[in-house]
C-alpha cells in the first residue's frame, strides 16, 4: 500500500490527447496511466507500453487444457475402465478430439479472463481509486505521477498548454483495497470544468 | 508520388519464362511418354495429374474473386489498398477455365474411365449405384454445367473488375459514390450466390467427388472450398509481399498483412474443422461403403500423404501463424503462403489420385513439373494483369478506410 501524489489532466478530444501524450513523454514526465471511456486504438503504442503477454498465457492455458483432456481420457479408457464401444480401439483418438478441443478452449478462455482480472485488479469488493468519474463517460484522463523532482506548478501549466480542459492534483492510494471508498472522496460531486 | 504502375522486373520475367519453359517441356514429355503410352496406368497418371492441377489452380484463382466479392458485400474498406492484386489474380479464371475444359475433353473423349468410372457406359448399366447417379454423372450434364459455371465466374468477375476500374479516372460525389457502392453490392451478391451454387455445392461433386463415384460426403464441397480459399488467400498474400518488396503498394502496411494472416490462419483451422467433421463421422459410423474412401488414404498406399496433409495444412500453419508478430512479418507470411499453397496442392493430390490410380500412384518429375508449369502460368498472367491497371483504385469511396486501417 502506497500513497502517491498525482497531477491529473483531463482532455475532451482524442486528437488533442495523442499529441499531449507524446509531449508529456518527451518532457520526461512519468505517465501513471491514461483512462479513456472506450478503447483507443494506438494509445498503448503512443504511451510506449510493452505488448501484453496475455496471449502467451492463453497459449499455455490452452496447452494445459489439451494435455489434461488427452491424458485423462487415455487413462480412463485404457487403464482405469476400458469399455468396448462399437468395437473401436480403446485408445480412440478421433473420438476424443471434440472434448480435447472444448477443454483447450475452456481453459484458454477462463484462464485468460481470470488473468486479465488479476492484472487489472478487478474483482468483487475490490476498490481502487478513481481519478475522475467522467473517464467512464466522456473524458480522457491522463494521470501523471509526481516524483521528487517534479514541479507541480510547471506540470500544471505544461498540461494546460497541451490542451487539458481540467487539471487537478490528487494524493491517492495506488493499490487496491477491500471495503468502501474513502469517505472524504466525494465520488458523485458534480465535476467542475475549468 | 506513389508508384502506381507495375512493371515486371527483369528477374520476374526470367523466372516466369524459366518456369514456363520447364513446365512446357514436362508437359510435352509427359504427353509423349505417359499420355500416348500403351500402359493404362501411365495414361491415367497423365490425365489425373492434369486434372488435379487444373482444378486446384482454377479454384484458387477464383477464390480471389470470392474474396473481392465478400469484402465488397460486407462493406469492407481495409482491403482496398491491395484490392488490385486479387482482381489481377481473378483475371486468370477464363484462362484456367479453358485449360480445365481441355483436360475434361481429353478425359471424356479419351474415355479415361479409371478417373471418372461413370464414363464407362457398360459398367454403369450393371451398377445400381452409378445408374442411380447417371442423371447427373454423364458427359452432357458434366460439361454443360462446367461450361455454364466457368462462363458465369468469368463474366461476373469481369464485371467486378470493370467496376473497380471506374474509380481510376474521376472522383465521385456523395450521391455517385452511394450509387457506385450499390452497383458493386449487387454484382458481388450475384457472384456470391452463384459461388454457393457452384463451389459451395455442385462443382466439387461432379469434378472431384465423382472420381470416387460410389462414395459421397455432404461435407465434401465445403471442404474443397475451404481448401481452395485458404490457398487463394495465401496466393494473394504472396503477391502482396512481392509487390511490397519491389516498392509498390505504399499504402499497404503490417496492419493489412496482419489481416491477410488472420484469413490464412482462420481458414487453415476452418479447413481442419471440415476435414475432421467429414472424417470423424465416417470413422465413428464405420459403414463399409463410407470408410472405403479413407481405407487407401489412411491405411493404404497414401498413408504418408494423408498425415503430411494434416501436418502441413493444420499443425504448421496453426503453430507458426498463432503469434501476432508472425502475421505482421513479411518473411514468415511469404514462407507460410508457399507452405499452405503446396499443402493444399497435396490435399488435392490425395483427393484425386486414390480413386484414379490406387496403388499405382507416383510422385515424380511429371507431378512437380506440372506444378511448375502452373506456377509459371500464374506468374505470367498475373504479372501481365497487374501491368494493365494502376495498383490503386484511387477514387474509391472507401479508400481512406484502408489507408488508416488499424487491426
Amino acid at each position: 500500500m502506497s500513497v502517491k501524489k498525482f497531477v491529473v489532466g483531463c482532455f475532451d478530444d482524442e486528437k488533442v490527447l495523442f499529441p499531449a501524450v507524446s509531449k508529456v513523454r518527451k518532457a520526461g514526465y512519468k505517465i501513471h496511466d491514461v483512462y479513456t471511456p472506450f478503447p483507443v486504438h494506438g494509445l498503448d503504442h503512443a504511451m510506449g507500453l510493452r505488448e501484453t503477454s496475455l496471449h502467451t498465457a492463453g497459449f499455455i492455458y490452452g496447452l494445459t487444457g489439451t494435455t489434461t483432456a488427452v491424458t485423462f481420457m487415455s487413462w480412463v479408457f485404457t487403464k482405469d475402465w476400458p469399455v468396448n464401444i462399437g468395437g473401436k480401439p480403446h485408445f480412440a483418438l478421433p473420438a476424443w478430439i471434440p472434448i480435447t478441443f472444448e477443454l483447450t478452449v475452456l481453459m484458454a478462455a477462463v484462464g485468460m479472463v481470470l488473468t486479465f482480472c488479476y492484472i487489472c485488479q478487478l474483482a468483487p469488493f475490490i476498490k481502487k481509486h478513481h481519478f475522475h468519474l467522467r473517464a467512464t463517460d466522456d473524458l480522457f484522463v491522463m494521470v501523471i505521477e509526481c516524483t521528487d523532482k517534479t514541479n507541480e506548478e510547471d506540470l500544471k501549466n505544461f498540461l494546460a498548454g497541451a490542451g487539458a480542459k481540467e487539471i487537478n492534483v490528487q494524493v491517492a492510494e495506488t493499490d487496491w483495497w477491500i471495503g468502501r471508498y474513502d469517505k472524504e472522496q466525494q465520488l458523485y460531486k458534480q465535476p467542475s470544468v475549468a | 508520388m506513389i508508384k502506381q504502375q507495375f512493371e515486371m522486373p527483369a528477374g520476374y520475367r526470367k523466372w516466369t519464362y524459366a518456369l514456363l519453359g520447364i513446365g512446357a517441356l514436362v508437359l510435352v514429355l509427359g504427353f509423349i511418354f505417359l499420355g500416348m503410352s500403351k500402359d493404362e496406368h501411365a495414361q491415367t497418371r497423365f490425365w489425373a495429374v492434369l486434372l488435379q492441377n487444373s482444378l486446384f489452380f482454377l479454384l484458387i484463382v477464383n477464390a480471389s474473386m470470392f474474396f473481392v466479392c465478400i469484402t465488397t458485400l460486407a462493406m469492407g474498406g481495409w482491403q482496398l489498398a491491395f484490392r488490385r492484386v486479387p482482381e489481377a489474380i481473378s483475371s486468370l479464371v477464363p484462362v484456367f477455365s479453358v485449360l480445365a475444359l481441355v483436360v475434361f475433353l481429353g478425359i471424356i473423349l479419351g474415355h479415361q474411365h479409371h478417373i471418372y468410372h461413370w464414363l464407362d457406359k457398360e459398367h454403369v448399366e450393371h451398377d445400381p449405384v452409378l445408374k442411380g447417379k447417371s442423371a447427373i454423372l454423364n458427359p452432357v450434364v458434366f460439361l454443360g454445367w462446367s461450361i455454364i459455371t466457368m462462363l458465369v465466374w468469368s463474366l461476373v468477375g469481369r464485371k467486378m473488375r470493370q467496376l473497380s476500374r471506374q474509380t481510376d479516372e474521376t472522383s465521385m460525389t456523395l450521391e455517385e459514390a452511394k450509387a457506385y457502392t450499390w452497383t458493386n453490392t449487387i454484382w458481388a451478391a450475384v457472384f456470391i450466390v452463384f459461388f454457393a451454387l457452384t463451389v459451395g455445392s455442385t462443382i466439387p461433386w461432379i469434378w472431384l467427388m465423382s472420381i470416387d463415384a460410389h462414395w459421397f460426403s455432404t461435407m465434401y464441397s465445403w471442404y474443397t472450398f475451404a481448401s481452395t480459399f485458404v490457398a487463394g488467400m495465401s496466393l494473394v498474400a504472396l503477391f502482396v509481399v512481392y509487390l511490397k518488396n519491389q516498392g509498390y503498394l505504399e499504402y499497404v502496411n503490417q496492419e493489412h498483412m496482419h489481416d491477410l494472416g488472420k484469413f490464412m490462419f482462420a481458414f487453415s483451422i476452418f479447413w481442419t474443422y471440415l476435414w475432421y467433421s467429414q472424417f470423424m463421422l465416417i470413422w465413428y459410423a464405420n459403414i463399409p461403403e463410407e470408410t472405403i474412401y479413407f481405407k487407401p488414404r489412411m491405411q493404404g498406399p497414401y498413408r504418408a500423404v494423408f498425415f503430411l496433409n494434416l501436418i502441413g495444412n493444420f499443425v504448421l500453419p496453426f503453430l507458426l501463424l498463432l503469434r501476432r508478430g508472425s502475421k505482421r512479418n513479411y518473411t514468415t507470411m511469404a514462407f507460410l503462403a508457399v507452405l499452405i499453397i503446396v499443402g493444399h496442392w497435396l490435399d488435392f493430390y490425395q483427393m484425386v489420385m486414390p480413386g484414379a490410380l490406387g496403388a499405382h500412384y507416383s510422385v515424380g518429375w511429371f507431378e512437380f513439373g506440372i506444378l511448375v508449369l502452373y506456377a509459371g502460368l500464374i506468374m505470367y498472367f498475373v504479372g501481365r494483369a497487374l501491368e494493365k491497371s494502376p495498383l490503386l483504385a484511387k477514387h474509391h469511396p472507401f479508400l481512406k478506410e484502408s489507408i488508416i486501417h488499424h487491426t
